[in-house]
C-alpha cells in the first residue's frame, strides 16, 4: 500500500524523465501549491517532452514522421482522387461548401484508380512480371554470393578484412556507373563482348549477341548491383559461426558435404533471410536498370510508375499503384524489420 | 577442411571478385582510349577528361550534387545518430515498435515508392521543389544507414565509462558529448561518408523532389546512358571511382594506424599498471 502512495507522492517530472529534472521537479512542487494544482501534471508532462529523454526520441521521431510515415498517408489520400488539368494535377478529396444557408463538407472517394489497376491486363501483369524479376534476381544473387561468403569467412584470418573490403568498395562507387559499365560490355553494336567474340571467331560479325535491351541484361545489372547486399550479411553470419560444430559432426563421421547440408546451412539462415530481403525488396520496385538495360518491351511497376507520374502526368493513378506496391511489400518489410531488430537484440 | 573444398572456395571468390571488378576496370581502361567508339583501342589519350572540364553543364551538375551530399549527409549523422542512440539504448517508450519500423524500412523501401510520396508531400504542404527539398529527400533515407551503424556501434560499447563518468558528476548530456560521442566518432565518419555516396548516387528519389535548374549529375549522367555510350562519360566514371578509391583507402589505413595506436597505449597501460 505504501509503495501505491509513494508513486502517487513523486512528481510527474521525475517519472517521466527518469532522472531528477530538477527544474521540472522544482515547477512542479510550485505548481501543485498553486491555485491550478490540478493541471501541475499536464503541465510538467507536456514540458518534460522538450527535456532530458523526450527531446532526444522528439529529434528523429519527428522528422521521420513528417518525412517518412506522413508523406505514405498523402500518397493514401491522393490514390482516391481524381485527375485534373490543375496544378497541383489532381482534385481536391475533401470540398467544403458554403452555400449561404448551409455548410456541407463533401468528401469524395474515388476508386477508379484502383478499378484501372485491378482491371487493366497492363498494371496486374507488371506487378506480377516485377515480382518474377526480383525473385529471379534474388535467387541468383544467393546463388553466386553464398559461395562467396563461405569462402571469405574460411578464408584465413590474415587476409578477411581485404576481402571484405573488396565486396563493400563496389558499394561505395557509383551504381550508376557500375551499370553503365555493363552497357558498354553488353551493346549489340560495338559493345566489348560482341567485339572479343567476333575477333576470336566464336560467332560472325553478322549475327552479334543480342543481351543489351533483353531480359538477360536486366538480370545482369540487377545481380550485379544487388550481389554485395547479398554477401555482406551472409559473411557475418558465417564468419560468426562456431566452428566447433562443424569438428563435431565430423567426429561423429560425418562427411564435409553432408556437414555443409545439415550444420552449416541451418545456422546460416538468418543470413540467408537478410540477404533475400535486402535483395528482393527494392528489386521489385526498380526503375533505373530496366529503364536502362532491358529495351522497352519488358513491363515493371517501378517504370509504369514512373510513366504514370511523369509521362502521363496522372499523380493519382501513380500514388494507386504505390500504394498497391507497398501492400504488396508490406509483409516482406515488416519481416525485414522484425528480422533486424531481433538481431539487434541478440548482439546486445 | 579437405584440399576440394579450398579450391570450390578458390573458384567461388576468383569468379565472384571478377564478375564484381571485370566491369569497372575495363570502363576505367576505356577512359584512355584516343577513339570515339569503345570498342576500338585508338592508342593512350586524356583527350575525354579535357572535354569533360569544358562541360559547364556536368561541372554545374557536380556542384549541386556535391553540394546537396554535403548537406543531407550532416543532416542524416546528427539526425541519424540520435535515432540510432535511441534505439540501442532507450528499449521500451511508447511508439517504439513504429519508430524502429521507420528507422529499418528506408533501407530496403523502393525509392520509386519514397520519391512519390515526397513529392506529393511537398506538393500538397506548397513547398517548392530545390535544393531544399532534395536535402530532406535525401536525409530521410540516409539516417536510416546512420542509426543502424551507430546502433551496432553502441549495442557493442563498454558502458562502465559512461557510469564511471556520471558517478564523478557528469550530467547524462555531457556525458554523452565527452565520453560517448568520441569513442563512436569511427561510426558517424563511416556513417557520413555512406551517406554521401549514397546521396552523390541517387537518380530516382532526386528526380522526384528537384526542381527546374537543379539537374544533380546522376541525374544528368542518367538521361546521357538513356541516349547512348559517350567516351566523356568513362572519364567522369574513372574520376569518380578514382576519388572514392582513394577515400576508402585512406580511410582504412587512418583507421589501422588509430587502432595500432591504440592497442600501443593499452599494452603501456597494462605495463604501467603491473
Amino acid at each position: 500500500m505504501s509503495m501505491d502512495r509513494d508513486a502517487a507522492d513523486r512528481p510527474t517530472a521525475a517519472l517521466i524523465t527518469h532522472e531528477d529534472g530538477s527544474f521540472l521537479e522544482k515547477l512542479e512542487m510550485r505548481l501543485r501549491r498553486g491555485r491550478f494544482a490540478f493541471l501541475a501534471p499536464a503541465i510538467v508532462g507536456t514540458l518534460s517532452l522538450f527535456t532530458g529523454r523526450g527531446a532526444v526520441i522528439a529529434l528523429p521521431y519527428g522528422f521521420l514522421l513528417a518525412f517518412f510515415l506522413i508523406p505514405f498517408l498523402i500518397v493514401l489520400k491522393i490514390s482516391f482522387s481524381e485527375t485534373a488539368l490543375s496544378i497541383p494535377p489532381y482534385t481536391e478529396l475533401i470540398e467544403v461548401v458554403d452555400d449561404g444557408f448551409e455548410y456541407f463538407v463533401n468528401i469524395k472517394l474515388n476508386l477508379s484508380n484502383y478499378w484501372t489497376i485491378l482491371s487493366e491486363d497492363t498494371y496486374v501483369r507488371a506487378y506480377l512480371n516485377s515480382a518474377k524479376i526480383a525473385a529471379i534476381s534474388t535467387a541468383l544473387c544467393l546463388l553466386i554470393g553464398f559461395p562467396m561468403a563461405y569462402a571469405m569467412a574460411r578464408a584465413d584470418e590474415t587476409i578477411r578484412p581485404t576481402l571484405l573490403m573488396l565486396v563493400i568498395l563496389p558499394f561505395w562507387t557509383s551504381f550508376l556507373i557500375r551499370v553503365y559499365a555493363w552497357i558498354v560490355i553488353l551493346k549489340t553494336e560495338g559493345g566489348l563482348l560482341n567485339t572479343f567474340l567476333i575477333s576470336i571467331g566464336v560467332i560472325s560479325a553478322d549475327d552479334p549477341l543480342r543481351i543489351l535491351n533483353t531480359e538477360w541484361a536486366m538480370y545482369i545489372g540487377i545481380v550485379y548491383s544487388y550481389l554485395p547486399f547479398m554477401v555482406l550479411p551472409l559473411y557475418a553470419n558465417l564468419e560468426r559461426m562456431d566452428m566447433t560444430l562443424l569438428e563435431a559432426a565430423a567426429d561423429l563421421g560425418c562427411r564435409p558435404i553432408k556437414a555443409f547440408w545439415v550444420v552449416t546451412v541451418p545456422l546460416a539462415i538468418p543470413g540467408i533471410i537478410a540477404g533475400c530481403f535486402l535483395v528482393f525488396i527494392p528489386a521489385v520496385g526498380e526503375y533505373v536498370i530496366p529503364e536502362l538495360m532491358s529495351g522497352d518491351n519488358v513491363r515493371v511497376i517501378g517504370r509504369k510508375l514512373f510513366t504514370d507520374f511523369a509521362s502521363e502526368r496522372n499523380w493519382p493513378l501513380a500514388a494507386a499503384v504505390s500504394v498497391v506496391l507497398l501492400m504488396i511489400l508490406v509483409i516482406p518489410i515488416m519481416l525485414f524489420q522484425r528480422q533486424q531488430a531481433r538481431l539487434q537484440e541478440a548482439g546486445r | 577442411m579437405t584440399k576440394g573444398l579450398t579450391k570450390i572456395n578458390l573458384v567461388a571468390l576468383t569468379f565472384g571478385f571478377a564478375f564484381l571488378y571485370v566491369p569497372i576496370l575495363i570502363l576505367v581502361f576505356f577512359s584512355f582510349n584516343e577513339s570515339r567508339l569503345v570498342n576500338v583501342w585508338g592508342g593512350f589519350s586524356v583527350k575525354w577528361y579535357g572535354e569533360l572540364f569544358q562541360n559547364e553543364d556536368l561541372l554545374q551538375a557536380a556542384w549541386i550534387s556535391l553540394l546537396l551530399a554535403a548537406a543531407a549527409s550532416t543532416l542524416s549523422v546528427i539526425l541519424g545518430t540520435v535515432a540510432g542512440f535511441v534505439m540501442a539504448r532507450f528499449t521500451s517508450f511508447r511508439g517504439r515498435t513504429l519508430f524502429s519500423g521507420m528507422i529499418y524500412a528506408p533501407l530496403v523501401m523502393p525509392e520509386v515508392i519514397t520519391g512519390l510520396s515526397l513529392l506529393l508531400l511537398f506538393v500538397s504542404i506548397d513547398w517548392g521543389r530545390g535544393l531544399g527539398t532534395m536535402i530532406i529527400a535525401h536525409t530521410s533515407f540516409c539516417m536510416s544507414y546512420v542509426a543502424v551503424v551507430v546502433q551496432s556501434r553502441l549495442v557493442s560499447f563498454d558502458r562502465s565509462i559512461e557510469e564511471a563518468a556520471q558517478d564523478l558528476g557528469a550530467t547524462p548530456f555531457k556525458t554523452f558529448f565527452v565520453i560517448t560521442l568520441p569513442v563512436i566518432a569511427p561510426a558517424l565518419v563511416s556513417g557520413w561518408l555512406l551517406s554521401f555516396t549514397l546521396s552523390l548516387d541517387n537518380v530516382v528519389i532526386t528526380s522526384f523532389t528537384s526542381g527546374p535548374g537543379w539537374d544533380t549529375l546522376p541525374v544528368k549522367i542518367f538521361s546521357a546512358v538513356k541516349l547512348g555510350v559517350k567516351p566523356e562519360i568513362n572519364a567522369l566514371s574513372t574520376i569518380m571511382i578514382a576519388i572514392v578509391a582513394i577515400g576508402v583507402v585512406t580511410a582504412s589505413i587512418v583507421q589501422k594506424r588509430a587502432m595500432v595506436e591504440r592497442q600501443r597505449a593499452e599494452r603501456m597501460a597494462a605495463a604501467a599498471n603491473d
